[in-house]
């Protein structure tokens, strides 16, 4: 079966660069599934989760805008921030968010402050879902 | 004369900048190892970048993004890079002196955006513009610690307050030899990348909000691409400085000591004449 070759870069370094049968990516109309052979497109890219599948086995990543390309055997991320759910610091996201609800408690019109919650609550969310696939014991890939 | 005690301890003082001479050379051949592994590992996205820009700018050349279009030059911003320490022989006056000429030479006013404290420091002493800094970014610096001085230069450029945006950066060619380079970073010259194979393109939303998202983090890939080499020609030029001061501090310890020889047999000598003196008076 044809396979995708992913690159994630951010303007420091390649994050993740693998072989996958599926992507998804949050686009700025929405979120996107790209299997093999996808159109060749172009978009932005929201704050939000990448889940990049191969034989079964699924990562995830944090990503914090940025673009995303699709050719039809290649997906290049260029993500402005971009971190895998295993390096994520849940203690440091936690106490972000608190920070960031705080600040919305006392100023609700603060945009930065609403900002800052909804990229830490996805954070966490990222991390959730690779502990939960942690606990889970690693037996044939899921059926489709 | 000096006394040989005095020029023993000169002896011990210089040996001990040798050793740490010596040691920073060390050091610099480190980091710059490291330096340059971190413009390797930036060029992937900068590429990127690149290539999906050319292609943005092939399929809808109508489009003419704020970035692209050159208009009537009124007011600059420079961006000047240097360094945060010394010991570097002439990197920083050379990055200067290029920045400076292009200043004087300029018909309209020049403000400056410094990264690194060297340039910071001179360009406050003589009093230009400075309309930002960036300092203390260390020698891996990840690209939040620059985008605050890029975000100044394209506010300028966006409210109008600028019409062309030029940095100063020593490139690095080789370990050997560092320039100093002007490089325009707005209006963006369009990049000559090489064309995708598969031409067309779906965009979501517009391929116009792509390049508008687009052009700034082409702007930002550029400067934080000139920082990072920045850095590497920093320790490469260090090398050569420490290396040099070494080698110095080899040839005053060398002289130190035939003086220091010198002086000691001179003294002996002046000893055994008295002596010799000393006797032959007696027998007389």
């Amino acid at each position: 079966m044809a396979k995708l070759q992913v690159e994630l870069v951010t303007a420091e370094r390649r994050v993740l660069s693998q072989e996958a049968d599926f992507v998804l990516a949050p686009g700025a109309d929405g979120d996107l599934g790209v299997l093999p052979r996808h159109i060749p497109l172009l978009t932005t890219l929201k704050t939000g989760e990448v889940m990049v599948r191969n034989e079964g086995r699924e990562e995830y990543l944090f990503v914090a805008g940025g673009f995303l390309e699709v050719l039809p055997d290649k997906v290049v991320i260029l993500a402005d921030v971009a971190e895998r759910a295993e390096d994520i610091d849940e203690a440091r996201a936690e106490e972000a968010r608190k920070r960031a609800e705080e600040l919305l408690q006392h100023e609700p019109e603060n945009v930065e402050a609403a900002a800052i919650l909804e990229r830490e609550v996805l954070r966490l969310r990222v991390a959730e879902i690779r502990r939960h696939r942690r606990d889970r014991p690693s037996g044939p890939p899921p059926s489709e | 004369m000096a006394s040989l005690r005095d020029l023993r301890r000169r002896i011990r003082s210089v040996q001990n900048t040798q050793k740490i001479t010596k040691a920073m050379e060390l050091v610099a051949a480190a980091r710059m190892r490291r330096a340059q592994e971190r413009v390797t590992a930036s060029r992937p996205y900068a590429d990127e970048v690149t290539s999906i820009m050319a292609e943005l700018m092939r399929r809808s050349p109508e489009y003419k993004h704020p970035f692209l279009e050159v208009r009537e030059v009124r007011n600059r911003v420079i961006v000047l890079i240097t360094t945060d320490r010394g010991l570097v022989g002439a990197l920083n006056s050379n990055n200067t002196r290029l920045a400076l000429r292009e200043m004087n030479e300029s018909s309209v006013p020049v403000s400056v955006v410094t990264i690194g404290r060297k340039g910071r420091d001179l360009i406050r002493r003589l009093r230009r513009n400075l309309i930002a800094e960036v300092s203390d970014i260390g020698f891996q610096p990840g690209i939040g610690d620059v985008l605050p001085a890029v975000r100044v230069a394209i506010d300028a450029y966006e409210k109008g307050e600028a019409d062309q945006v030029d940095m100063v950066y020593a490139r690095f060619i080789s370990a050997g030899r560092q320039v100093a380079t002007l490089q325009r970073l707005i209006p963006v010259e369009p990049p000559e990348g090489a064309e995708k194979a598969a031409a067309d393109f779906e965009y979501e939303p517009e391929p116009k909000d792509v390049l508008d998202a687009l052009l700034p983090r082409y702007v930002e890939a550029q400067v934080y691409r000139a920082v990072l080499e920045n850095i590497a020609s920093e320790q490469a030029a260090k090398i050569i400085a420490m290396r040099n001061a070494t080698d110095n501090a080899a040839d005053l310890i060398t002289d130190l000591t035939l003086t220091a020889n010198k002086v000691r047999q001179t003294s002996i000598t002046t000893e055994l004449m008295e002596i010799v003196g000393g006797a032959a008076a007696l027998e007389a």
